[in-house]
């Protein structure tokens, strides 16, 4: 099961943050903080696994991968294979970029809401549901679809705060 | 639309998500002053009663509680509001929010019930997806209960991206309310053979979570598994199906005789890195026995620990360590790579590989391995080299040093490890000091030497890391002092200047083992010369015989060290003095007690020989006291009270000494004797043997009457809390009635200080303090001279053992110890150990009873109820989970058959009978461990399918066995005989 999925900028600042059992937000603050602090202790060119257990107690590990400005991180027991989960890590990447074109930390900041949809579709309750980001784009198409239909049905709110944003 | 013209406003100007994340960029008022001013806006129009006002408030305040991290658990009636409306986004906006912050004890989950179900039977696959995933966060014993038929239905769902949800979020209904899979489980089941790869990966998912928490239950479902095994190419279900085999094989052997090939297969054919490691390590863990199965993995190991990539190095030595214990050739064979690995970039690599190697670390190559090894952490960073002395300490003194065999050697590597700039395992190197000091008693010269070689180098003291170790070498040194070739240079070193730099009650050990010290340099230089008198018998034995008197209180052990000198002095008389040298090598032999052993015996009394003579004794009581001078004014009261105790007693004999040396061949006045039989007394005191104590021997000592042992020591705590005991050996005094739980150095002192001296002393002490008054303190602190007991009930003693019970130990073991140290072997020397193992095996595991029910239903399910009965059992306590369930039934009834076994439970239930249900217990557990009978049975009992065909019959049967009492084998799980 994973238990966690984090994303967090070079400067510690979390970007997506999802506990699959339920943490208080001082402990979560805790967690993303301790982790950071083994993040940044590491060099280019070694390993993507760190030895979780004095973070998120035993039978816990975790793997991360660190693009331009950003960590993506996982945190999962050992129903898990690393290998995989680095490569879920990569699925999850390749679908942000088909979602935004070109990913980049800015989009993650402006599209909080979106990516919290697509980690949604391809982790479930700390599993495993989906591995295909074709799969995934479909789904996220879908709901955003039916977002906007059913936000135009309020047509005065919605006018003005076109109005107001353009 | 908007109720009043606020809401208007609100609904008009309200900021949604993306201005607020903007307005935290552009930084206007500090952040916090931002998130305040946010937070104020989303209070207020949380209560509009727009509904998009209230959403968009709501999807800000998830924003800021997930990144900012803002408790948001005082909206969650507005989550719920949220949530029932009936637009998709701010739906999806409330189940977000509700997966976010609601958990077990959040009040309003209660009133979501029927939101969630009206949202799992919608039309609209999303809206069923969002209710779905929100109650895999959130759900509840009551949620899982009441929604179980909606699950139920939607697992069969025509749509694969609701089922595959469906399927998902069994797993927590499951574990929050394990009857659902007496619903549900079939279903799922049957999700097996689903064509679909999405469903499959989804299903097989929720086995290998299931699996990998109570195993047995799902080995009938093998065939399924081995079928996909066999079928598959999806890389992502195959890991999940080797995730599961790992579990299930170890349960039944003949599975793994059918499964290593499919499995050695796909490790040969897959380019897949994940799939590969997967089988390895499905290999090297569960089919271990399967010798040309562990070849091909060890030889797949190899090219990942060749590969340039880091991760698969690091997983490749992970295989080789599971590998070790049992195939410890593998390591062998890859050893250079190993030893390589430990200079590599790449701290977890790093870190890996040392564990390798201390895997390594047998009998025969300890030596070598260590001193590679502390070479090595010579050359490394600080953190890894501490890592690296670590792993070394503690896999030498695993199991009681069971690895050691030369303990010289040992005990010469702490003195080196303590001198590597880097080491800050001073605590641990302190502690096995000690604790070799006590268990071993052939090491103790060794161990003395070291000790020297650490305490007269003036640069150590410098290093604040070492403190606790040189701690330990002045204990040492002091407590086995007997064993120093020049006790005189130890004084130096124990009082040289440089000790002001150590902390408080580290020099207090420091004075206190000078205090031995000099104690024993006393004692040396009178027998020398009593041996030289020994014309003068009378005075000796009436000296003597006044401390075997005092003696008898002793333990019997003891009486021996006391009668020594008085045969001696008796054998002497009217000797010639050739006699004489010899009698004072045999008492001095004598007079360290049992402690010195044949090889210390040759070289100590030869250099004491030479080295006590008067001038050298007289200059050892100047150097005391010019360097502890100064410390009567110290403000630490430890460092105080050892340097009074010292320097009183310099006092108290000083003025004697002379004249036992001129009046060589003369009657002893009175004085000197009793400066001599002080002497001979703070000997004896110090002479008692310190020995290892039993970590149970606390649970063996009866409880006196009156005594409080729950009383609220928080008062002491105050007062004691920055002492810190040097160490945690635990130890004992060697008087069988006594108890004293004192800690090495400070134990001494202590009971002194808490006990009252003997009359003889008292009225020693008061003719001495007559006459030098001017030394005295008002108090009485400066008493130290004593043959002291504890006396039994002291009342403080009595708080202190309550008080860390752990760490301070007590009551003497004396036989004990010695039955133990009989059945030793030979060639290595006696490593004191007690039976400390008995107390650990005591905390076996208990069986979880929410898990218990899970595999219950489950086998109930699978099985036929044939074993329910067992499954039922293994639960003695959860009543009130029964009775629960029995009512329960009847709300989601969708048999009627359910209601009569939650009767029948019920009622097993509320007929507990304690030593029945251990019993039944005892009976799972071994059909947990014993495949080989379960196996038995399942030929006995015939196939699966006519199990199932005859469901129905055997549950009745079930519940009729309920009341009598069962022949426990005979319940066990059938497994189908799928391999027939």
């Amino acid at each position: 099961m994973i238990r966690s999925v984090m994303v967090m900028n070079t400067q510690g600042k979390p970007r997506l943050a999802k506990f699959y059992d339920f943490q208080p937000v001082e402990k979560q603050q805790e967690l993303i903080r301790s982790v950071f602090g083994v993040l940044c202790s590491r060099a280019e060119n070694v390993s993507n696994f760190l030895e979780a257990d004095s973070i998120f107690g035993p039978d816990s590990r975790l793997v991360y991968k660190h693009y331009a400005t950003l960590y993506f991180v996982l945190v999962f027991d050992s129903s898990e294979n690393e290998l995989a989960m680095l490569d879920l890590i990569q699925v999850f990447v390749e679908t942000l970029d088909k979602c935004f074109k070109n990913v980049c930390e800015l989009d993650l900041v402006f599209n909080y809401c979106k990516m919290h949809t697509i980690i949604d579709e391809i982790i479930f309750g700390g599993q495993v549901l989906e591995t295909s980001s074709t799969e995934v784009m479909k789904a996220i198409e879908e709901i955003s679809k039916l977002e906007t239909a059913s936000n135009s049905i309020s047509l005065v709110p919605k006018s003005v705060s076109g109005w107001r944003t353009r | 639309m908007a109720g009043g013209t606020s809401s208007l406003m609100d609904t008009l100007f309200q900021r949604t998500l993306d201005d607020v994340i903007k307005g935290f960029r552009l930084q206007l008022v500090g952040e916090s002053a931002f998130i305040s001013k946010a937070l104020d806006e989303i209070r207020r129009e949380l209560k509009s009663t727009d509904p998009h006002t209230k959403s968009t408030a709501l999807h800000k305040l998830s924003y800021l509680s997930s990144l900012h991290h803002h408790d948001m658990s005082w909206a969650a009636f507005h989550v719920v509001e949220v949530m029932s409306s009936s637009r998709f986004a701010h739906k999806r906006i409330g189940y977000n929010a509700a997966s976010l912050s609601f958990h077990d004890a959040t009040p309003v989950l209660l009133l979501i019930t029927n939101q969630l179900r009206k949202d799992l039977t919608s039309t609209n696959e999303f809206e069923v997806s969002l209710a779905l995933e929100c109650l895999s966060r959130i759900a509840t014993a009551d949620l899982a209960r009441d929604l179980t038929p909606e699950i139920f239905t939607l697992l069969s769902s025509s749509k694969v991206f609701v089922r595959k949800k469906a399927i998902g979020v069994v797993l927590r209904v499951f574990a929050k309310y394990p009857d659902a899979a007496r619903v549900c489980f079939k279903r799922l089941v049957e999700n097996l053979d689903s064509s679909d790869p999405q469903i499959l990966s989804a299903v097989v998912g929720v086995f290998c979570e299931l699996a990998s928490k109570d195993p047995g239950s799902y080995l009938p479902l093998a065939p399924e598994f081995y079928r996909i095994l066999v079928d598959s190419k999806n890389n992502w279900v195959l890991i999940k199906v080797l995730k599961i085999f790992a579990k299930l094989v170890p349960l039944e052997p003949r599975l793994a005789k059918r499964v290593v090939e499919p499995i050695c297969e796909h490790m040969r054919r897959t380019g897949a890195k994940s799939l590969m490691f997967e089988c390895i390590r499905t290999i090297v863990s569960s089919l271990s026995e399967y010798e040309s199965a562990v070849r091909l993995a060890v030889a797949k190991i190899q090219e990942l620990l060749v590969d340039d990539d880091p991760n698969l190095k690091y997983l490749g030595l992970q295989a080789l360590s599971i590998v070790a214990p049992k195939h410890y050739w593998a390591v062998l064979e890859n050893k250079e790579v190993v030893i390589k690995a430990l200079s590599d970039a790449d701290p977890n690599i790093k870190l890996e590989s040392l564990r390798l190697v201390m895997a390594m670390v047998a009998e025969s190559n300890v030596m070598e391995i260590s001193r590679v090894l502390v070479n090595y952490s010579l050359k490394s960073d600080p953190d890894f080299c501490n890592e690296i002395l670590g792993s070394i300490l503690s896999t030498c003194s695993r199991n009681v040093y069971e690895m050691i065999i030369d303990f010289d050697w040992y005990v010469s590597l702490l003195g080196e490890m303590s001198r590597i700039p880097h080491c800050q395992n001073g605590d641990e190197i302190e502690n096995q000091l000690i604790d070799i000091g006590i268990r071993v008693k052939d090491v103790r010269p060794e161990l003395v030497r070291v000790a020297r070689g650490l305490l007269i180098d003036p640069a150590l003291l410098g290093n604040p890391f070492l403190h606790r170790i040189l701690s330990a070498t002045a204990w040492v040194s002091g407590e086995y002092v007997e064993f120093s070739r020049n006790p005189f240079e130890l004084m130096e070193a124990l009082l040289q200047p440089r000790t002001s730099l150590l902390p408080p009650s580290i020099r207090a050990v420091y004075i206190h083992s000078a205090f031995k010290v000099l104690i024993f340099c006393l004692h040396s230089y009178l027998l020398q010369r009593e041996s030289i008198t020994s014309s003068c018998p009378d005075n000796l034995a009436l000296g003597v015989s006044e401390l075997v008197l005092k003696r008898e209180m002793l333990e019997g052990s003891d009486l021996a060290t006391c009668e020594g000198p008085t045969a001696h002095g008796e054998q002497d008389e009217g000797f010639n003095p050739r006699v004489s040298n010899q009698s004072f090598e045999d008492l001095s032999v004598e007079n360290g007690g049992e402690r010195i052993i044949s090889h210390g015996q040759t070289s100590t009394p030869d250099s004491l020989e030479n080295g006590f003579t008067y001038e050298s004794i007289v200059n050892l009581l100047n150097l005391i006291e010019l360097a502890l001078g100064p410390l009567i004014g110290s403000h630490d009261v430890e460092i105080l009270e050892r340097a009074r105790n010292l320097l009183c007693f310099i006092e108290l004999i000083k003025g004697k000494l002379p004249e036992c040396l001129v009046k060589k061949e003369e009657n002893l006045g009175s004085e000197e004797m009793k400066a001599s039989k002080i002497i001979e007394l703070m000997c004896d005191a110090f002479s008692e043997e310190l020995c290892p104590v039993s970590v149970s021997a606390q649970e063996r000592v009866p409880i006196p009457e009156g005594l409080v042992l729950k009383e609220n020591l928080d008062d002491l705590e105050t007062i004691c809390g920055d002492i810190q005991l040097p160490t945690s050996i635990s130890f004992s005094l060697g008087s069988p009635h006594y108890e004293e739980g004192v800690s090495a150095s400070l134990s001494d002192l202590q009971s002194k200080e808490e006990s009252e001296p003997s009359n003889e002393s008292t009225s020693l002490l008061r003719e001495h303090r007559k006459r030098h008054g001017l030394y005295y303190l008002p108090s009485e602190k400066g008493e130290i001279v004593a043959t002291d007991y504890p006396p039994a009930n002291d009342p403080k003693l009595q708080d202190y053992l309550n008080k860390d019970t752990d760490d301070l130990v007590k009551l003497t073991e004396e036989s004990l110890v010695a039955k133990k140290k009989a059945n030793h072997a030979k060639p290595r020397p006696i490593v004191v150990k007690l039976d400390e193992g008995e107390v650990v095996s005591i905390s076996a595991k208990r069986p979880e009873p929410k898990d218990d029910l899970l595999s219950g239903a489950v086998r109930e399910v699978l099985l036929g109820s044939d074993n329910r009965t067992t499954s039922s059992r293994s639960n003695p306590s959860d009543k009130s989970s029964s009775k629960r369930k029995g009512k329960e039934k009847l709300n989601i009834g969708p048999s009627e058959l359910k209601d009569n076994l939650g009767d029948a439970e019920k009622h097993e239930h509320e007929n507990p009978s304690s030593r029945r249900s251990r019993h039944r217990t005892h009976g799972k557990e071994r059909i947990h461990k014993s495949p080989g009978k379960i196996s038995e049975e399942t030929e006995e009992n015939g196939q699966k399918g006519k199990q199932k065909s005859s469901h129905h019959h055997a549950k009745h049967k079930a519940r009729r066995r309920t009341d009598m009492p069962l022949d426990v084998v005979s319940q066990a799980p059938v497994i189908p005989d799928f391999l027939l």
